[in-house]
């Protein structure tokens, strides 16, 4: 297995972001339950949890996007639930997030939606927002796909473009919502490196949502499991790895058996096939 | 009683559309003066909704001109009054068909493609990406398009005024043998400028903003799939229609 690509402890004392009773409900289905958790400011925090489970609708509370039941989120110390749309779009000036579809503007350029945060926010001369582009897609191996269009991409192309531009503004927080869906090894291993260089080097704080346990375990400073609307696990990568609980144990070696169910609820498998009752 | 419970509950919901569509207006005029930072946006929507509409605006004004010019050619000739053939084409195109007919294909070629541009861009979550780039997508994308609207749907009407008059000259005049000189005179001499043109052009102006404000709620408020975004550009199509033809009657009762 990979080393860890880890520094050591230069969290400041504050959390950057506090959620204190976090509760959730979507079309009928209670998504979080009272959930409580910090994200420390510097540190690479990711959520993992079984599909479904809440992971994205988290990010979308902390940004603003989506307004829980009840609960209060602590962003840089502002309750983003009572921000005005002017101050949460302050906020989110300060905050780069990688989509989960990447969500590329398709009419522009790789170049120019790398560049669209820059000259909507700032007025940069065009030839510093061209080295910055130019610089934010040699980090992620695609200066030279510069003029091409997001459908000329392949999937792995297109969530390194998104990256490029999730980071081109240097922001205090970085999301990452599944940013290793679709990359090759090589790409795998080299966003891995940027995202801790990043945090490291910048001081910034990430939150990694993602699925692949060897690639979170590599970068992650902390993991929380999310898991039944509850934090179901929390601590370092190689302390939940070692399975202690048996939301870790399931989740960490993959078992279909345990307290996360693999099956959506249903009727009995043997009644909607039309086998009950039936004699051996 | 399910029927009738089914028609209140699309009835309400009739009315909440209604609603939904005045509370965008109101977001999109706020969002104006935002989206003046966004100006070669705008100028793009106007080539976009405008110079690409223009071969179907000018194939048709050309088309319906020619049939009224044919239509009108043979009842006057019944009365003995072909001469007033080109004032009737024109005070009829000036007045309403230009406005109507362009506002009507107008919908069905910008309104559309608007609704389905805005509904993918909600269905692969760029408008989200927007906000969360602190860009308000009303600004960047609703308020352009709207203001593009409201620019080009005069512009097409006047061209489709032209193209229907040549059309009518072409029938009546080179075809039928009406007098060149009496065609255009009568035309002149009974058409009024502000009571005919610019009434004309007032209805284009609301025309091009009630189809872009349906084309961009249509698309805005979508449902993020395949499905949601073919509903929404039907819906674009039925909904401009009727408001184009509702709000004509309206305005003809006070504009005359």
């Amino acid at each position: 297995m990979s080393e860890p690509i880890r520094q050591e402890d230069n969290a400041a004392g504050d959390p950057l972001i506090r959620i204190t009773g976090l509760s959730t409900v979507l079309n009928g289905k209670t998504i979080f339950d009272n959930v409580s958790l910090t994200i420390p400011r510097g540190k690479i925090t990711a959520v993992m949890g079984p599909s479904g489970t809440g992971k994205t609708t988290l990010m979308r509370h902390i940004t603003g996007q989506l307004d829980p039941d009840a609960g209060e989120i602590l962003v840089d110390g502002q309750n983003v639930r009572t921000l005005d749309r002017g101050a949460l779009f302050d906020l989110r000036e300060r905050i780069g997030y990688l989509f989960q579809n990447s969500a590329l503007l398709t009419d522009f350029s790789v170049f120019e939606n790398v560049a669209f945060p820059l000259r909507q926010h700032l007025k940069l001369p065009e030839e510093l927002v061209r080295n910055i582009v130019l610089t934010k897609l040699q980090a992620v191996g695609l200066r030279g796909a510069s003029d091409l269009m997001p459908n000329e991409l392949s999937g792995g192309m297109v969530r390194r473009v998104a990256l490029a531009r999730a980071i081109v503004r240097d922001p205090m927080l970085i999301i990452y919502d599944e940013p290793f869906v679709g990359l090759d090894p090589i790409a795998l291993n080299q966003i891995l490196l940027l995202i801790r260089t990043l945090n490291d080097t910048l001081g910034l704080t990430s939150i990694l949502v993602a699925h692949e346990l060897a690639a979170v375990r590599r970068v992650a400073d902390q993991i929380y499991l999310i898991a039944g609307g509850k934090i179901a696990a929390h601590g370092d990568p190689e302390t939940l790895a070692r399975g202690e609980t048996p939301w870790t144990r399931q989740f960490f070696s993959g078992e279909a058996d345990g307290p996360v169910p693999f099956q959506y609820p249903a009727q009995d498998y043997a009644q909607q096939l039309g086998f009950a009752g039936t004699k051996a | 009683m399910s029927a009738v419970r089914k028609d209140q509950s699309r009835f309400v919901a009739g009315i909440a559309q209604i609603g939904a569509l005045g509370m965008f207006l109101v977001q999109i005029l706020r969002a104006i003066p935002a989206s003046l930072r966004h100006i070669a946006e705008t100028a793009r929507q106007i080539w976009f909704v405008g110079a690409m509409s223009l071969v179907i605006i000018m194939t048709c004004g050309l088309f319906v001109g020619m049939v009224l010019g044919l239509q009108l050619y043979y009842v006057l000739s019944i009365f003995g009054g072909t001469a007033a053939l080109g004032t009737v084409v024109s005070l009829s195109l000036y007045r309403e068909l230009g406005p109507v007919v362009t506002a009507l294909l107008f919908a069905g070629r910008a309104g559309t493609s608007i609704t389905a541009e805005i509904g993918l861009m909600r269905a692969t979550d760029q408008l989200d990406a927007m906000e969360m780039m602190a860009v308000d997508p009303l600004a960047f994308v609703v308020a352009p398009r709207f203001i593009a609207g409201i620019i080009a749907m005069p512009i097409l009407a006047c061209v489709f005024n032209a193209m229907g008059i040549f059309g009518a000259h072409l029938v009546g005049v080179s075809w039928l043998g009406l007098d060149n000189g009496t065609f255009w005179s009568n035309m002149t001499s009974s058409v009024d400028v502000w009571k005919d043109v610019i009434n004309g052009l007032y209805k284009s102006l609301v025309f091009g903003g009630v189809c872009t404000l349906v084309a961009t709620f249509q698309g805005y408020t979508t449902a993020p799939t395949s499905e949601g975004v073919a509903y929404a550009t039907t819906r674009t199509v039925v909904f401009s229609s009727i408001m184009t033809l509702a709000i004509d009657f309206v305005m003809t009762a006070f504009l005359m």
